[in-house]
């Protein structure tokens, strides 16, 4: 077969061009980025925690564990209040006693009692799950026990939990436990129960300051989405790619 | 082929279809990809039914207003307009129905969740009347001076 040279090196930039094409066109959407960019889910639910507002009251950890069945006095919690106090001398006091849940009624830290004169600043931040976009704890679930439904809230099956831990030792966050009566993973669920019944969440009702909010960030006209998409909000982690869906207004760089 | 590869052959292949015969009988029906994701959606999806079908505790507040309007109405207007009721009365879902009678948290530890003076700069808890809830009537329930449905030091 004979083949000059103009049309080798005609030939040999088509195919490089046909190769090329197909390639960018598979990396530039994956097939979810499509579905999500076409039609999609109607419903993602994402929670905005104003910590300007918060006082830590602690009235939220108190209804989330009264409305999904956590037992009162055990040591964990679906949400927690933590306590910030940032001193003049550089370090940075943190407690959440009792996950917050009888409040913040003593200037104590940790045993130590911190002189209002020495603080800088001092704040209370509220923390939950997270409902992440790429959740690692339900990527490291070996039994398909926990899962993310179609609205970005991440349940745990308590009858296909085989209670292994992984879950909980994956989360950047902490926020899972087990639970102590089910002895199997557990976690903040936006109150699914409630949300989609058309209820506040627990914790967003028992907020008397408004510190805690919950929208739907596909509704453009949503006041939760429009705060999220037109003020400087912060997420927790945010390198580790978990892409979070608790937004934090006022957030400090000292909160971790 | 020999006797002992044999052997240990059929009993894997044994092994491995009883695994497989057990697995349709044991993995209910619902249980599968139900989504984009296979490492995010897989799951048993009668389980989101499962958790809509949660009870609720808390009530809503228009619920409540509507027996209790003269309380209500009377926080609505004062300094207190921000605080829901279930914050002091307890989950109201069952009420009057199944729980007849709501446990009110009457404690002074309830008050002070706000009203123990903390000055903390950059947070709203420092703009709240506060007090030294050591120092200030230490025996005393709040609500013996304070109206909780109407706080005001004037009126007192």
């Amino acid at each position: 077969m004979s083949c000059s040279r103009r049309e080798f090196l005609k030939n040999t930039m088509a195919g490089a061009v046909a190769a090329a094409m197909p390639a960018c066109s598979v990396i530039l959407l994956a097939p979810g980025e499509a579905k999500a960019m076409t039609d999609g889910s109607k419903l993602r639910w994402a929670f905005l925690v104003d910590t300007e507002k918060c006082v830590g009251c602690g009235l939220c950890v108190d209804a989330c564990k009264t409305e999904n069945e956590i037992p009162y006095d055990a040591p964990v919690s679906r949400t927690w209040v933590e306590r910030y106090v940032i001193t003049k001398d550089g370090e940075t006091h943190i407690d959440s006693p009792k996950a917050g849940r009888d409040g913040f009624t003593t200037g104590e830290i940790r045993g130590e009692e911190i002189d209002p004169e020495d603080i800088d600043k001092a704040f209370f931040v509220p923390k939950l799950c997270n409902q992440c976009d790429n959740p690692p704890c339900v990527q490291v679930c070996p039994v398909g026990a926990t899962y993310q439904t179609d609205d970005g809230v991440v349940l745990v099956d308590r009858k296909w939990c085989i209670g292994c831990g992984y879950c909980v030792m994956a989360c950047p966050y902490g926020v899972r436990f087990f639970h102590p009566i089910h002895k199997t993973a557990e976690k903040c669920n936006f109150c699914y129960h409630r949300i989609t019944d058309g209820k506040q969440a627990a914790c967003v009702q028992a907020c008397p300051f408004e510190a805690r909010k919950m929208g739907n960030l596909r509704d453009p006209e949503d006041p939760v989405t429009k705060v999220i998409s037109n003020e400087r909000v912060q997420v927790l982690k945010d390198e580790y790619g978990t892409k979070p869906h608790v937004f934090y207004l006022g957030l400090d760089e000292k909160v971790r | 082929m020999k006797k002992h590869v044999l052997r240990p052959l059929w009993v894997a292949i044994f092994l491995v279809g009883s695994i497989l015969i057990a697995r349709v009988f044991l993995v209910p029906d619902d249980f599968g990809v139900h989504g984009d994701s296979f490492t995010y959606n897989f799951y048993r999806l009668s389980n989101v039914q499962e958790w809509k079908d949660f009870p609720a505790k808390y009530t809503s507040e228009k619920r409540c207003r509507r027996c209790h309007d003269e309380n209500a109405g009377l926080l609505r207007e004062s300094k207190h307009a921000k605080l829901r009721c279930q914050n002091c009365h307890g989950p109201g879902a069952g009420h009057p129905k199944e729980i007849e009678r709501l446990s009110i948290n009457t404690t002074r530890d309830h008050c002070l969740r706000c009203h123990q003076r903390l000055a903390y700069p950059s947070s709203q808890r420092a703009d709240l009347p506060g007090i030294d809830g050591a120092k200030h009537k230490k025996k005393k329930e709040c609500r013996k001076c304070h109206n909780p449905h109407h706080p005001d030091l004037e009126d007192m």
